[in-house]
């Protein structure tokens, strides 16, 4: 019943801005080239579906890769920082200092070395991914309750330090830095198509990125629209995705979660 | 299945001697040069006005670092401490992701050990949580929770019992009971229990020591008679009670 009843908020307040946006074209009357309609960008969704889908499935496949490749990275790169105050000093300014250059500075390079593939597009999303889930996981595990640690200490005096961090790791400080990587991956999933996206415009041969750029081009503003449309909503595909997936594993955690209340009761 | 209350030997209990025991922030002097012994195989019960340092003591027992904290510790028995203690806090810390079975064996997977599920839930069946073995901490009651701490503290099997107010955040009927269960599962243990309740100190301590405060000093209660956990109807505990509070009135300028 809640779910029916957010479901129907969501169509409302949807229908409500495209009510806004096809009474401001009726209104103002701006040129097709500037601003279509909701009805025409309708239109050719539907007509170039076919080409839609085809450079959907190559942006999201994009996406995709580029989620699971960064999640791995961030997480390994978390635990390595979280390990060994060295290896903090020397990872941490990096993880760092790949944020500060913006991604768009670094895609003529990732686009020259990996070509106009997927690969360079998959690279980027990872660079955007990596950071929130490193930085999300390594405070989780630094925040664990100092009680906890204390306990960890008392129960592991005098025993055999052999894999002993890993241990730690395995039973204590990683499960209970889950919801802290969830926060990560929710914002990796929701920041995702900024990395694909920009690959695709500095050079590639597919994908909703290069789509629009073509539209542009050719004054399709229509299509440019459409394409827009179909990757706000791979972007809200995926991070329900995730905040689904997210839930089913840290159930414990969902009582503190913001969007508790979407969950179906 | 049986499982025995205190360690295979009480004689196994060490004492511990604790000497010059400090702790200092800045200027601030809690207590310096601080000698305690406890008995081994005794419960000693540590009461005292808050924030005086007496969880601080007791970190400096288990080895855990504080800071302003100084001070030597060492077990009667002349073998080392580490792995010898086994501690149960006023909060359960119990792992929110974990069924109660595998929050009681943490510390042997923590250990790399191979953990002991029948001797596990054997020690949950005793102290009432059976039908709870395998649910989550989320679904209990704090009475639940504060013995499902306990049940860790079991299995942990250790002749060294540390406990920080365990039972202050239950209800009376529940802290009670748990009083109970716990003076019997920890008998034969060297124990320090760390507490605001004056009856509960005179209920289940052999001895009863107040520190009083800066710069904190040790006094000792006599106790009253009888077996622990002892019978508060009892004339004499309800003399001691009153002696026991006005120890802690002198000197608590923290009232």
């Amino acid at each position: 019943m809640k779910s029916m009843g957010r479901l129907a908020a969501a169509l409302g307040a949807g229908i409500a801005i495209l009510l806004l946006w096809q009474g401001a074209v009726t209104l103002f009357a701006p040129p097709p080239f500037i601003l279509p309609g909701p009805a025409a960008v309708a239109r050719r969704l539907w007509l170039d579906r076919a080409l839609l889908l085809d450079h959907g499935l190559i942006t999201l496949a994009e996406i995709g890769l580029g989620l699971v490749i960064g999640t791995l990275i961030g997480i390994g790169a978390a635990i390595a920082i979280s390990a060994s105050r060295p290896l903090r000093r020397i990872l941490l300014p990096l993880v760092i200092a790949s944020q500060a250059v913006p991604v768009f500075a670094i895609a003529p390079l990732l686009v020259l070395w990996l070509g106009y593939g997927m690969a360079s597009k998959i690279a980027m999303a990872a660079i955007v991914i990596f950071f929130p889930v490193t930085i999300a996981l390594a405070d989780g595990i630094a925040r664990l309750e100092p009680g906890l640690v204390d306990l960890a200490r008392v129960m592991t005096g005098g025993g055999s330090p052999r894999g002993r961090r890993w241990r730690l790791l395995r039973h204590l400080y990683g499960p209970a830095a889950l919801p802290a990587l969830g926060s990560g991956l929710r914002i990796a999933a929701a920041v995702a198509p900024i990395g694909a996206v920009i690959g695709e415009w500095v050079g590639s041969a597919g994908g909703l990125g290069w789509l629009m750029l073509q539209a542009n081009a050719r004054a399709k503003i229509d299509l440019m629209f459409a394409a827009l449309a179909l990757l706000a909503v791979i972007a809200l595909l995926l991070y329900r995705l995730v905040d689904g997936a997210l839930r089913r594993a840290t159930p414990w955690a969902n009582s503190t979660d913001i969007l508790k209340e979407s969950e179906p009761t | 299945m049986t499982v025995p209350d205190g360690p295979a030997a009480a004689g196994r209990s060490p004492a511990i001697v604790i000497s010059g025991a400090a702790l200092r922030f800045g200027d601030t002097c809690h207590f310096a040069g601080l000698d305690l012994t406890l008995d081994g195989g005794r419960t000693t019960c540590l009461l005292g006005p808050s924030g005086i340092g007496k969880t601080s003591l007791l970190k400096l027992i288990a080895g855990l670092p504080a800071a302003g904290l100084s001070g030597t510790v060492s077990a009667g028995d002349g073998a080392p401490l580490a792995g010898r203690i086994a501690m149960m806090a006023q909060r359960d810390h119990l792992l929110p992701w974990a069924r109660l079975i595998d929050n009681t064996m943490l510390g042997a997977r923590l250990r790399g050990e191979a953990p002991d599920e029948s001797r596990a839930r054997a020690i949950l069946t005793r102290l009432g949580l059976g039908p709870a073995i395998d649910l989550r901490p989320e679904a209990l009651s704090g009475g639940m929770r504060q013995r499902a701490a306990l049940a860790r503290t079991l299995y942990e099997d250790r002749p060294v019992v540390l406990m920080d107010e365990p039972f202050s955040a239950l209800d009376a009927v529940t802290r009670h009971r748990l009083q109970e269960v716990t003076a019997r599962a920890l008998a034969g243990r060297t124990v320090l229990l760390v507490t605001h309740d004056p009856a509960e100190a005179l209920r289940l301590g052999d001895r009863v020591l107040v520190l009083n405060s800066r710069p904190g000093a040790l006094r000792e209660i006599e106790v009253p008679g009888g077996a622990i956990p002892r019978d508060q109807a009892r004339g004499d505990f309800a003399a001691a009670l009153g002696r026991l509070f006005e120890s802690l009135g002198d000197g608590g300028a923290q009232g």
